[in-house]
């Protein structure tokens, strides 16, 4: 087969049974490349090089595109460990993904070490809004007791931010704890995550694959004497979050 | 296809899309230093893809705006810093 190759992940070879049938971007049959203990998992890249960077500059295509890749390592990482690939990383030839798995083969050896027997689980945080306070009576109520209301409001919310902040941070240390290793990701604002109340943590936690439902458990217990606190505990996830050597690391 | 693990039935099927694109997109393996190293041979698209997703203002609406603390993309970053500059300080 010649031309270029969308690479999803690398990982340790696996039976080419568990690959039959599975599609990835643009339905094109997934498939893998193997050097020595190492493979990379691709499918033929899309043709039209041109179309898909278009693709991706449109939200609903790009959720698409990511969708495909998402499920393609979701798919894998069931049947070996793998280190998954960042969205849209393509190779012009197949022989240069080969190239790529013996050039760096110490480096994917001792990550894919790290990452064997692992998922990645991730938990968020959430602030439930808290009931809209009594707008303060502007008209009829004297121009003091107005500055008392408001300064009284906002008292209040700083003290629920602060709250929610330590919470945050204690919920974090304790599962990091329980964690082979820990990484944070972004807040994600309610808008586009659809979801009610404010992200104060949305961090990935490496868990060893028999420890998931305990984890998962001490997440959502974690934050249940606190009623305006939330916890939602999402994958397993194939380990995104650290397929970086140094993806555990960062401040 | 065996399923020896509990993964793919916990998995849920339609995962929170914010979920997905900030693994996806901000997180996995990058090769970027191949960019540098092996230019006139491997030919990546991730960078430029990146550079091109970045770019959508629906990014930035989704609150997607790693890239701009990101230091591979630092150079574009200071590119469209002075393109602001340039444009807010009329010369």
């Amino acid at each position: 087969m010649t031309g270029a190759r969308y690479v999803y992940a690398i990982g340790r070879p696996l039976d080419p049974a568990g690959l039959a049938g599975l599609r990835g971007i643009d339905g094109a049959q997934v498939h893998q490349v193997a050097h020595r203990d190492l493979v990379a998992v691709v499918s033929a890249a899309p043709h039209d090089e041109a179309a898909l960077r278009a693709r991706l500059e449109r939200l609903d295509e790009l959720a698409v595109v990511a969708r495909a890749h998402h499920a393609v390592v979701a798919a894998v990482a069931a049947l070996t460990v793998v280190a998954p690939f960042r969205l849209a990383t393509i190779y012009q030839h197949e022989h240069r993904v080969c190239e790529l798995l013996r050039d760096r083969h110490q480096r994917f050896e001792a990550l894919l070490d790290r990452l064997a027997g692992t998922v990645e689980l991730g938990v968020k945080l959430y602030m439930e809004d808290s009931p809209p306070a009594p707008a303060p009576a502007a008209a009829g109520g004297s121009g003091r007791a107005y500055l008392r209301q408001l300064s009284q409001r906002h008292r209040r919310r700083d003290t629920e931010w602060q709250h929610a902040a330590s919470t945050a941070e204690r919920v974090d240390t304790t599962l990091g704890a329980h964690a082979l290793d820990r990484n944070h990701h972004r807040l994600q604002p309610a808008h586009l995550s659809g979801v009610s109340g404010r992200n104060v943590l949305n961090a990935a936690y490496l868990v060893s694959t028999a420890r998931v439902s305990e984890f998962a458990e001490l997440a959502s217990r974690l934050a249940k004497d606190e009623p305006a606190m939330r916890v939602e505990v999402t994958g397993p996830w194939a380990p995104y979050s650290f397929a970086e050597p140094d993806g555990g690391q960062r401040p | 296809m065996t399923d020896p693990s509990p993964w793919l039935t916990s998995q849920r099927p339609a995962s929170n899309l914010a979920d997905v694109l900030e693994r996806v997109l901000d997180k996995g393996l990058v090769i970027a230093g191949d960019i540098k190293i092996c230019l006139l041979d491997i030919e990546l698209l991730t960078i430029k893809l990146r550079l091109l997703v970045a770019s959508v203002d629906k990014a930035r609406e989704m609150g997607i705006d790693w890239w701009e603390y990101d230091p591979s993309l630092s150079s574009r970053h200071q590119r469209q810093l002075a393109a602001d500059t340039a444009k807010e300080v009329p010369s």
